[in-house]
């Protein structure tokens, strides 16, 4: 790259955006992943509107003040929140190759992961001892795809974390190591988002 | 070569999740987000759990509450913000937000309207004799 090209690209023009040649790998591949991570909540959107059409067909069965314990998912919102923000933390951590601050945030992380899925998975047991399983009204099984495939995606977003620390450590912080880090933790915060909503509609409306 | 790109396009385009600047001040930006989303985590459990507010807009203030934290988190932690440079970041989202819209509103819309217009049940019970 010449210095005269270099110039360009730091004047700040009044150039249009679309005038000044391809972004870098970081910025579209981040931006690919905004439209899949939009795509996604566009397919919890739909199972959000069945819930909230099928929330009073309870066929007799428990209805969501019976079976909801706030107290319980309290403690499974904090986790999620508190893991975003490790989250967060490990990745500037590591964009200033602060590798123990990165191992640390991305470790606690996991672990509030991994505690809220603990949480919901003794959720759904207990819901299922009593009688409560996906089968048993409309009203469950909205509740069980709905928040079951949030479970699934915190699942699969620690699966990935565990991959991305192995990747760490192994190939080191080069370019693409961070941008897969990125992108996880695009995915992490949208996973917050998805649960700020579950919350309301699901649990603090329907235990009312 | 992708690093030198990278700082010299940072007056070009930003990524999502990537702050205006990623080395100063997004320590501020999470901490500030966190603060934020616990308020508006409290309020919501207060709201839904008391009669602060009078009990039929309760659902309406659970809702206003749950989006304003999700505008926190979008900002803070997202770092989706207003600049010139998160244009596109921006057109995505709110074409994004269309089709929930659309989605969600289309299909309480058409199922209350059939809920409405459907025979009553102990009808349709006769009928099947």
């Amino acid at each position: 790259m010449g210095a005269a090209d270099l110039a360009e690209i730091t004047t700040p023009a009044a150039e249009a955006y679309s005038g000044r040649g391809p972004s870098p790998v970081r910025i579209t591949v981040a931006y690919g992943f905004w439209i899949f991570l939009l795509s996604d909540i566009i397919m919890f959107s739909a199972l959000f509107a069945a819930y909230a059409v099928l929330s009073g067909q309870t066929a007799g069965g428990p209805s969501g003040r019976e079976l909801f314990e706030l107290r319980h998912v309290a403690t499974e919102t904090l986790c999620l929140l508190f893991s975003s923000y490790s989250c967060g933390l490990g990745v500037l951590a590591i964009e200033r190759r602060h590798m123990a601050g990165f191992y640390l945030g991305f470790a606690l992380t996991f672990v509030l992961g991994a505690t809220f899925l603990a949480l919901e998975v003794s959720e759904f047991i207990g819901m299922l001892g009593r009688g409560a399983g996906p089968s048993r009204s409309a009203f469950l099984s909205a509740f069980f795809s709905l928040v079951g495939l949030h479970g699934a995606h915190v699942t699969a977003g620690l699966l990935w974390l565990t991959f991305m620390m192995a990747q760490n450590a192994a190939r080191g912080p080069r370019d693409f190591v961070r941008r897969r880090l990125l992108c996880f933790s695009l995915f992490w915060h949208a996973l917050d988002i998805i649960w700020v909503a579950l919350l309301t509609l699901v649990y603090l409306m329907g235990a009312r | 070569m992708e690093e030198c790109l990278a700082q010299h396009a940072a007056s070009v385009d930003q990524a999502p999740g990537v702050g205006e600047d990623a080395h100063a001040g997004s320590f501020t930006m999470y901490t500030v987000g966190l603060a934020f989303a616990l308020l508006l985590t409290g309020a919501s459990f207060l709201v839904s759990q008391t009669n602060l507010l009078w009990s039929p807009g309760v659902p309406a203030g659970l809702a206003v509450l749950a989006v304003a934290q999700m505008g926190v988190h979008l900002v803070f932690f997202l770092h989706i913000g207003t600049g010139p440079d998160n244009a596109n970041n921006v057109l995505a989202l709110a074409f994004g937000l269309l089709i929930v819209t659309l989605v969600v509103s289309g299909s309480l819309w058409i199922m209350a309207n059939l809920n409405e217009n459907m025979m009553p049940t102990s009808v349709i019970m006769e009928m099947q004799r």
